[in-house]
């Protein structure tokens, strides 16, 4: 691998050939603000945030999408380019309600915390601003396009992530907005409720709507792991607060699937206090179910079992089993209904 | 009476606008008429520059111009100047020096003081007619190419002719070539950038509807040197008349051999497409407008990579503007050192430039890069209307900025212009007078720049908006103190940290004004006073009871009815502030000047 040098605030360090500058600071944890850029998303280079000035280099480059060169020497905090960053920050901040108090992303946002750190007043630019209705047509994902940044990640996650397309960028200049074609509310497109853009915004445009007010994200501890819904076994962190479960996020740090998750993962985790869950074994008796215990219950269907096929034969029973089981419990089940029950009968939910 | 004349009646938009169509009908049949016909033809030509006296039409040999004509002026026309020999005066210019009427175009400054290269066909030729491109030399460059040059050899000439890029940067044009040319690939783009969206730009227009073919060699000989064989001319459907023209000329071109596959049995392969934008600003830049052919939305995107390494479809592309190519053909026939006989050290050859404004000649004028401000806009352009005095010229449209009195002796090439704050751009040139306030020209470039903006980056999509409500603040005496500076640090912050040249120059006109008219902005928001009298909300109109003879005109004529006084009881007409709508009416109409405006 090649590796080229360069100075950054007149430090130098060494990174492959390829690398950005964002990442070449983020290695030698050189803090850089970044709005629009996400390591698992192509870059757009659009929010302008991440602006670093280069030597015999004409204005202000992003970093994000300026690869290194040999003896390339940036400067990452010098004043000129801390009040290019803050001016961009009073800019967006002039355009947006400060409705932090009240925010699901309070905590956890990056204009916020970028605004803090750069000293943004929000007084400077005193103008328009948006005035749009929120989309909250659907059980799961609010839409506030008056805090939206523009930065258009949900539109790569959308894309590139879920393969879905969903979302663009419509109208112009100052009345820009995000969302699906013909300014569609979400449940009017053809959406999957993934959540991907969700999971990569970074203010509170988008934001798991079952989780509004349910715990603010430095009072929630995460706890990684894996998806009970199907076998293919994404992980994520449960949110916990209190010793309850209050939503799901995508951990971008784990292997199986990265950020992308399906509806039921990512937004099905209530069920788990849901009162129509089955707790127990249930046994019809008097036409009634009733609970019941585990070995009552396997007595039962063993002795169902042994009777039908005594009386009927093998072929009178078929198996139809889930993609909510591991591809191990799926074989059990095959295995079981070929060597034991004697038919090829299976089946399963997810054949089509 | 001479033998064999032409009129050339211009049939371009402006002059058809205007009704210049009808005028040729009329003219054949009253030719007939008068059985001239033998010798007399019509031709029905592209803009011939002088739009704003069109109808215009020239006599051939005798280069007579009449401007303004009529179908009634038609028969007379026939009879006088064509039968007789003799001018008829009333459709003459006038020199507004001089104030006596000129006929014939040597003698029109207007026409006199330019150097037509690109333009030298157009008001000429008909445009719909290849034989009329082919008689003129044309087809004449890319023959001498595909017989006896190599494509390297060609890149060279375009290289040595020194030609930069006419859609506003300034690139050298063979630099260009190279880059894509050296890009290894099975397929190559070229693309037409006929985009035109600053406002009251119109030579590219006026290129295609009047001399297309020229396009058409150009990228001809482009494509040979470049390597590839395809192209688009991606014009904006708001040009229709272009975009006719322009496919007649592709099928014509192609009938003759000089589009298509074996060209002249050379070998080698190009067609040709036009492409229709749907009149976005933004879509002239080059990445949004390879997007907006892929059918994508039209947004800039970052570079590198280049359109040279990644265009269209992902392909090595290159783009260049209308007049770029125009001028290609005619550096193939002459040779690079002609060329690069014109224009100065490192700007070459000539510009044409959208002469608007408040000059007594307005319309396209194309002259050698290095013709001073002056020279355009007194010769060319005979001075200011009205004899009103001169206060300002601003260049290169919303991207460009605007120069001062004492700045009128620049010359204009690429880098004199950016040195001084403004731009070459796509050549628009406006002329303002003292009526003109320099806060409200910026405010009205920063309008357009904040409605065209694509909305992708933060600074220009914000920015843009919030300058232009400073700056509309300040128009209506609600400026303060500290506007100025935020003003400077929003403008300067846009232009450096804006991801396309939309945003990157879109601050230039407040930078400019900023600099050379300070004292302008700073009267508006410490005296309240706009110096040009042209932002109402800070006008105040009075009448002067000394001057006032009770008439009453100005009470009679006010549409808000603001103004009292009856000469009966001898009570002064006065004006209601309150009511007032500053319309001025009462000033025009007062016989005694007794209303007057502060
Ligand atoms: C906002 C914007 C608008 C532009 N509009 C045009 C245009 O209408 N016509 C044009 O030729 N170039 C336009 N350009 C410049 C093109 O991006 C490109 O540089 C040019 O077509 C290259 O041609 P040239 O090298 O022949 O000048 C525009 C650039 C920007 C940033
Ligand atoms: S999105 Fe961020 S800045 Fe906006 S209101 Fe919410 S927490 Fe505050
Ligand atoms: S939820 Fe998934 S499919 Fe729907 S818009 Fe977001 S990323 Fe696209
Ligand atoms: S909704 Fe969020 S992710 Fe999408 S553009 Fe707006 S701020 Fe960015
Ligand atoms: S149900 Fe969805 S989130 Fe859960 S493991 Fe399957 S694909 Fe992943
Ligand atoms: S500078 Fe303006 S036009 Fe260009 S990409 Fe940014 S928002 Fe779009
Ligand atoms: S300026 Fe117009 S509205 Fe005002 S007093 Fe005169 S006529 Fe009336
Ligand atoms: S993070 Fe680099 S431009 Fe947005
Ligand atoms: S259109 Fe007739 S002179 Fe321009």
């Amino acid at each position: 691998m090649e590796w080229l040098t360069l100075t950054i605030d007149g430090r130098e360090v060494s990174v492959p050939k390829g690398t950005t500058v964002l990442d070449a600071c983020r290695m030698n944890n050189i803090p850089i603000p970044t709005l629009c850029h996400a390591p698992e998303l192509t870059s757009a280079g659009a929010c302008r945030l991440c602006v670093v000035q280069i030597e015999g280099m004409r204005n202000l480059p992003p970093s994000c999408v300026t690869q290194v060169a040999q003896g390339m020497k940036v400067e990452t905090q010098n004043p000129k380019v801390r009040n290019a960053r803050k001016t961009i920050l009073e800019l967006l901040v002039a355009n947006h309600p400060l409705d932090c108090m009240t925010c699901q992303k309070m905590g956890d946002c990056s204009l916020a915390e970028y605004a803090y750190d750069y000293g943004v007043t929000g007084t400077v630019y005193q103008g328009e601003k948006r005035c749009l209705p929120i989309d909250d047509g659907n059980p799961f994902i609010l839409r506030d396009p008056n805090k939206c940044i523009l930065c258009g990640k949900c539109i790569k996650a959308c894309t590139e992530i879920q393969g879905k397309s969903i979302l663009d960028f419509s109208f112009r200049g100052f009345d820009t907005q995000v969302g699906p074609a013909f300014n569609l509310p979400y449940n009017e497109s053809d959406c999957d409720f993934c959540g991907s853009c969700v999971s990569v915004c970074p203010v509170g445009a988008l934001t798991e709507k079952q989780m509004a007010g349910k715990g603010r994200p430095w009072e929630v501890s995460k706890v990684q792991t894996t998806c009970p819904f199907c076998g293919v076994g994404c992980n994520f962190d449960l949110n916990v607060k209190d010793g309850k479960v209050i939503g799901v996020t995508s951990n971008p740090e784990v292997p199986v699937n990265g950020k992308a998750l399906c509806v039921k993962g990512r937004f099905g985790m209530d069920m788990i206090y849901s009162d129509n869950r089955i707790t127990t074994p249930l046994i019809r008796k008097n036409g009634e179910l009733v609970p019941a215990e585990w070995d009552e219950a396997l007595d039962l269907v063993a002795t169902k079992l042994g009777e039908i096929k005594k009386t009927y034969g093998p072929n009178s029973i078929a198996a139809l089993s889930s993609a909510h089981c591991t591809n191990e419990e799926n074989y059990l089940m095959q295995k079981f209904m070929r060597a034991v029950i004697g038919t090829n009968n299976v089946d399963h939910c997810a054949r089509t | 009476m001479a033998e064999n004349q032409r009129i050339l009646v211009c049939a371009g938009t402006g002059c058809a606008s205007s009704g210049a169509l009808p005028i040729i009908d009329i003219l054949n049949d009253e030719i007939k008429r008068q059985g001239l016909e033998e010798t007399v033809t019509v031709v029905g030509t592209g803009c011939q520059g002088f739009c704003e006296k069109g109808p215009t039409l020239v006599i051939e040999p005798q280069q007579i111009l009449y401007t303004r004509v009529t179908g009634e002026d038609v028969a007379e026309i026939v009879s006088q100047e064509l039968v007789k020999g003799e001018r008829v005066e009333r459709l003459l210019l006038v020199d507004q020096a001089t104030q006596k009427p000129v006929s014939s175009m040597a003698d029109i400054r207007f026409f006199s003081k330019q150097h037509r290269i690109v333009l030298h066909n157009c008001g000429v030729i008909d445009p719909k007619k290849i034989e009329d491109y082919t008689a003129r030399d044309g087809y004449k460059g890319i023959e001498k190419a595909l017989k006896g040059m190599s494509p390297e050899e060609v890149m060279e000439e375009v290289k040595k002719s020194g030609l930069r890029g006419r859609g506003g940067a300034g690139f050298p044009t063979g630099v260009k070539w190279g880059f894509c040319r050296s890009t290894p690939s099975d397929k190559k783009y070229i693309i037409c950038n006929a985009d035109e969206g600053d406002p009251g730009a119109f030579m590219d227009r006026s290129v295609l509807e009047g001399d297309p073919h020229s396009v058409i060699e150009g990228m001809l000989i482009g494509a040979y040197a470049i390597g590839a064989d395809e192209g688009y001319v991606y014009c904006r459907a708001e040009y229709p008349l272009a975009i006719k023209n322009l496919g007649i000329a592709i099928k014509q071109a192609k009938e003759a051999g000089y589009l298509g596959d074996n060209i002249l049995g050379s070998g080698f392969n190009f067609h040709l497409k036009i492409f229709e934008g749907a009149g976005a600003f933004v879509c002239g830049e080059e990445t949004a407008l390879m997007a907006s052919i892929e059918g994508k939305r039209g947004m800039p995107r970052v570079r590198p990579p280049f359109p040279a390494v990644s265009g269209l479809w992902g392909k090595p592309t290159n783009i260049n503007n209308v007049e770029t190519w125009s001028n290609i053909p005619h550096i193939l026939r002459n040779g690079a050192d002609w060329y690069s006989q014109f224009g100065t050290e490192k700007s070459k050859g000539t510009k044409i430039f959208a002469l608007t404004g408040k000059v007594n000649n307005t319309g396209l004028v194309e002259v050698p890069m290095g013709t001073t401000l002056r020279e355009i806009i007194f010769d060319i352009g005979d001075g200011i209307q009205g004899g009103k005095k001169f206060k300002a010229v601003q260049i290169g449209g919303p991207s460009g900025g605007c120069l001062p009195e004492d700045m009128l002796d620049l010359a204009v090439d690429y880098d004199t212009l950016t040195q001084a704050g403004a731009m070459v751009g796509s050549g628009g040139l406006v002329i303002m007078d003292e009526t003109t306030c320099m806060v409200d020209i910026a405010r009205y470039f920063l309008n357009f720049s904040k409605k065209e903006s694509c909305g992708k980056c933060t600074p220009c999509r914000e920015g843009t908006t919030r300058m232009y409500e400073i700056l509309d603040r300040i128009t209506k005496g609600e400026g303060k103190e500290e506007d100025l500076d935020t003003l400077e640090n929003l403008a300067i912050t846009i232009k450096e940290t804006s991801l396309c040249g939309l945003g990157q120059f879109a601050p230039s006109p407040i930078l400019a004004t900023l600099k050379y008219f300070r004292h302008e902005y700073l009267a508006h928001i410490h005296d309240h006073k706009c110096p040009a009298h042209n932002c109402t909300a800070l006008l105040s109109y009075s009448i002067d009871t000394e001057k006032c003879k009770m008439c009453s005109l100005c009470a009679k004529n006010c549409p808000t009815n603001c103004i009292s006084g009856d000469k009966k009881t001898n009570t002064p007409y006065v004006i209601d502030v309150e009511n007032c709508i500053k319309c001025g009416t009462c000033m025009d109409k007062c016989k005694f000047g007794a209303v007057s405006r502060a």
